[in-house]
């Protein structure tokens, strides 16, 4: 059960954004921007920054959300699963190899990047924004695996909901839907 | 020197919202709504648990400027600031709070560290659902901005008079800097 009172239809992160609709404003707001915005990273790739990311936080529902979300974007389950397993021998590009590493790293603490990790990636071809991005995206991700843990919200009954979800995160994105979550309750 | 080309000369998250507005807005706009806004808890309290997280997480610069407001904003009990920064245990704020400080620290090494006895312990003490809420959102929050700062290695500056500055600054609300 949830540490407060939450929309027991609304299991993770949800629930809580819809408790406190002023601090999920910007919060969610932010998230579009990072993983759906403009950006030289494609939405898969950032997908996977949140996969691993929530993976080394122990957050089993931010952690199948994101993963259910790159496997549709991408149209495969094995590169998600790959880089939650070993960054080095995923298959994905030498960049993305650097990136994923400087998100595992700020995951642990802003001070474990060091100039030889981020002269790395960019030996590897990545630029100043996709660096920013990159510790953004983990940094957010640390907040929300934090958020979603601290108060204790219930992971969904069904493991079908992921499916919807990730169908909503890639189809619709992170803002909130315009008519709200009523339609979820049984 | 900071990891990416930021504007030079300019501290911390400045430099970084600078670089980047389009994510910047919503940084700000978020500590705003979370330390600002309408909470049960008030906004030096916020300030306190967000310089008690940074503590923890080794932020330099973000204790050092949130500890900064947070003298502000308690004024003649300024001390308190430090108190809770040495020892929260024996500080001279409400058990409630203690309790509450008890759960950002829990949140900053790991949200699933929280335990139902932590929250019952908050609740014995009279702390309503709204508090734990943001007391947990602030803390989580500020293990995003914290990571966000030392991530990207910003400027950090060593003299306490400038984190003087800033905490006035911040009392008055926070603001996207606007490009020079």
């Amino acid at each position: 059960m949830p540490h407060i009172s939450l929309e027991s239809h609304l299991p993770g992160i949800t629930g809580l954004l819809e408790y406190s609709k002023e601090t999920a404003q910007p919060i969610r707001e932010l998230t579009q921007f990072l993983l759906r915005g403009p950006s030289s990273l494609t939405e898969t790739e950032r997908e996977l920054i949140a996969t691993v990311v929530s993976h080394g936080n122990e957050c089993v529902f931010c952690t199948t959300a994101h993963t259910a979300a790159a496997d549709l974007l991408a149209g495969e389950t094995q590169t998600a699963q790959k880089v939650k397993e070993n960054i080095s021998t995923a298959p994905v590009s030498e960049k993305m190899k650097a990136l994923l590493t400087i998100a595992a790293l700020t995951r642990q603490s802003g001070k474990s990047v060091t100039a030889e990790h981020i002269e790395e990636a960019k030996v590897a071809g990545a630029t100043d924004v996709e660096i920013h991005d990159t510790v953004l995206i983990a940094s957010l991700f640390c907040l929300y695996n934090r958020y979603v843990d601290g108060l204790g919200t219930a992971l969904p009954e069904n493991p079908a909901y992921y499916l919807t979800l990730a169908d909503r995160l890639v189809n619709h994105g992170y803002t909130r839907l315009p008519n709200g979550y009523d339609h979820l309750k049984k | 020197m900071a990891h990416i080309n930021v504007p030079e000369g300019v501290p911390g998250i400045r430099s970084l919202v600078m670089f980047r507005p389009e994510t910047g807005k919503y940084l700000y706009d978020l500590a705003e709504v979370l330390l600002r806004g309408e909470s049960p808890l008030s906004q030096a309290e916020r300030e306190l648990i967000a310089a008690y997280v940074s503590k923890r997480n080794d932020c330099f610069f973000c204790m050092s400027s949130h500890a900064a407001a947070a003298r502000c904003l308690y004024n003649d009990d300024e001390k308190i600031v430090d108190d809770v920064l040495n020892d929260m245990e024996t500080a001279g704020i409400s058990s409630k709070m203690k309790a509450l400080l008890n759960i950002a620290g829990k949140v900053q090494i790991l949200g699933k560290e929280v335990s139902s006895e932590d929250i019952e312990l908050a609740k014995d003490e009279g702390a309503t659902d709204k508090e734990l809420h943001d007391t947990v959102l602030i803390a989580a929050a500020f293990c995003m901005f914290n990571r966000y700062v030392d991530g990207l290695a910003s400027s950090t500056p060593t003299d306490p008079e400038a984190y003087k500055e800033m905490g006035k600054r911040m009392v008055q609300g926070y603001n996207l800097p606007v490009q020079q």
